[in-house]
């Protein structure tokens, strides 16, 4: 927990905060509405004596107090796949609308990208990006799963991609959830702490600034981009906004985000940031329970 | 069977496009589906059928121009290029539902060991070949993947890699 103490000066009940980043997290299960609705799979659960606990910020999420998902039959069927409640935030947050043409930049494993298939109702086109052949070939397997036929995967490094594939047309939307120091799944995963280094966090926030300033490239005017870590370092959140404000015509906005949360920061150590990441919204553990998150909210301004 | 290219390659609509005389054409998918399952032809309307590899069909609902060379376009399919085409489990899964014949329902025990991948020997009146295997989920039948009937044994054909002990 030691990396955490940073945090002290910006995280109001830091005692709680620390608490229950010591708590295991139960699992939680997504519907996937593209093969499944929400009350066939209760009664896949009931029927293979599966407790399930609902969720009351999105009807199609249940958390698993007792089981992992995986050996059953809904998960078998694909009607169920296995993401935490505050990876589901992203994707609804982007909204996209049946028929767009969106980016999943890092794609992989593909939980946020099948999610934004079912949103469309499987749909117009999601490209689903990643720079790791082993993270895409998990991308695949859950792709095909759930039954995406909307999903086109591309192996590149974010910060370069390209649109030819695609005839060059740009996208409606962009879900730009990047590799991050995973602070907020230390719930998840209690050693995700052993290997931090400041050094780390700084590097890849490099990376998260040509990724997300490629997004915001990419998308039509008019366009909505979705910026998420799960992590909460400045310098891999507001920061990167910070950057990407200053490189590019995009504003942050503000969005309702139906779950408890702190602001995003303007000042940290001795750097500002721009008042409009304040619009980001930063999710403790202790808030509602869950991992910890941060989300913003990008406009493309219309031409 | 090589899979080392990683380009997909539209399908051609009809034998008249067909410039590789072993790629199957649009028109031959269709016929499979309805010939073998009796799935109609307008459940694939608006989707595009993509060969990468020899003989092995995606099919997606963009339109990306042909040849595209990427990882993934929409779904794996169906298996041509050999004397019996053999669709993917995750095509029965999704597109199943509107097959009505050689359709064989396991009950639950049946289901089980199918999944696992094991074969088993079962009565079957119908065609040998593949087979929709479907059984009772939320109170209804569902497809879950396929198996192959020959000398009175239904063999699964769950990959590896997608068998699970339910």
């Amino acid at each position: 927990m030691e990396p955490l103490d940073r945090y002290r000066p910006i995280i109001d009940d830091f005692e709680a905060f620390i608490d229950a980043c010591e708590r295991p997290l139960p699992s939680a299960v997504r519907v996937n509405t593209i093969k499944a609705t929400v009350e066939r799979v209760r009664t896949a659960l009931a029927e293979a004596d599966i407790a399930y606990e609902p969720v009351d910020w999105h009807d199609g999420l249940f958390v698993l107090p007792e089981d992992s998902p995986g050996a059953n039959w809904p998960y078998f069927h694909g009607w169920i796949h296995g993401q935490e409640e505050v990876s589901v935030i992203p994707a609804t947050v982007l909204d996209p609308q049946p028929g767009e043409r969106l980016w999943d930049a890092c794609a992989a494993p593909g939980s946020k990208t099948t999610q934004l298939a079912a949103l469309m109702e499987d749909t117009g086109e999601v490209v689903a990006t990643d720079n790791n052949l082993g993270r895409i070939s998990a991308l695949r397997t859950n792709t095909e799963r759930l039954g995406a036929t909307t999903v086109a995967v591309t192996h590149e490094d974010g910060r370069n991609h390209s649109l030819k594939p695609f005839g060059g047309e740009g996208y409606d939307r962009a879900l730009v959830d990047v590799p991050c120091s995973c602070e907020g799944t230390i719930r998840k995963n209690p050693d995700t702490l052993e290997d931090w280094t400041l050094s780390h966090v700084e590097g890849i926030s490099g990376v998260q600034k040509g990724i997300l300033k490629r997004a915001v490239e990419v998308t039509e005017p008019g366009g909505t981009v979705v910026y998420s870590t799960c992590t909460f370092a400045p310098e891999e959140n507001e920061a990167v906004l910070d950057y990407v404000l200053g490189e590019t015509a995009c504003e942050i906005v503000d969005y309702d985000l139906p779950l408890d949360h702190a602001p995003g920061i303007t000042e940290w150590q001795d750097e500002t940031f721009d008042p409009s990441v304040a619009d980001a919204k930063r999710i403790y553990p202790h808030h509602n329970d869950t991992g910890g998150f941060f989300c913003a909210k990008l406009e493309v301004p219309a031409e | 069977m090589s899979d080392q290219s990683t380009e997909f390659t539209r399908l051609p609509e009809t034998d008249e496009e067909r410039e590789d005389p072993e790629r199957a054409t649009r028109e031959e998918v269709l016929d499979f589906w309805t010939e073998r399952f009796g799935v109609p032809p307008e459940t694939f309307e608006g989707y595009t059928f993509w060969e990468r590899g020899a003989g092995k069909l995606w099919l997606y609902q963009g339109t990306p121009p042909s040849p595209v060379d990427i990882e993934g376009l929409g779904m794996t399919f169906l298996r041509t290029r050999q004397e019996h085409w053999k669709p993917t489990l995750e095509a029965v899964q999704r597109f199943g539902e509107h097959a009505s014949q050689n359709v064989i329902h396991l009950d639950e025990d049946a289901a089980r060991a199918f999944v696992a991948g094991e074969d088993q020997e079962l009565d079957w009146d119908g065609d040998w070949g593949y087979l929709v295997v479907t059984h009772d989920l939320a109170g209804e039948a569902e497809p879950v993947g396929v198996g192959l009937y020959v000398y009175g044994e239904l063999r699964s054909q769950v990959p590896k890699g997608r068998r699970r002990e339910v």
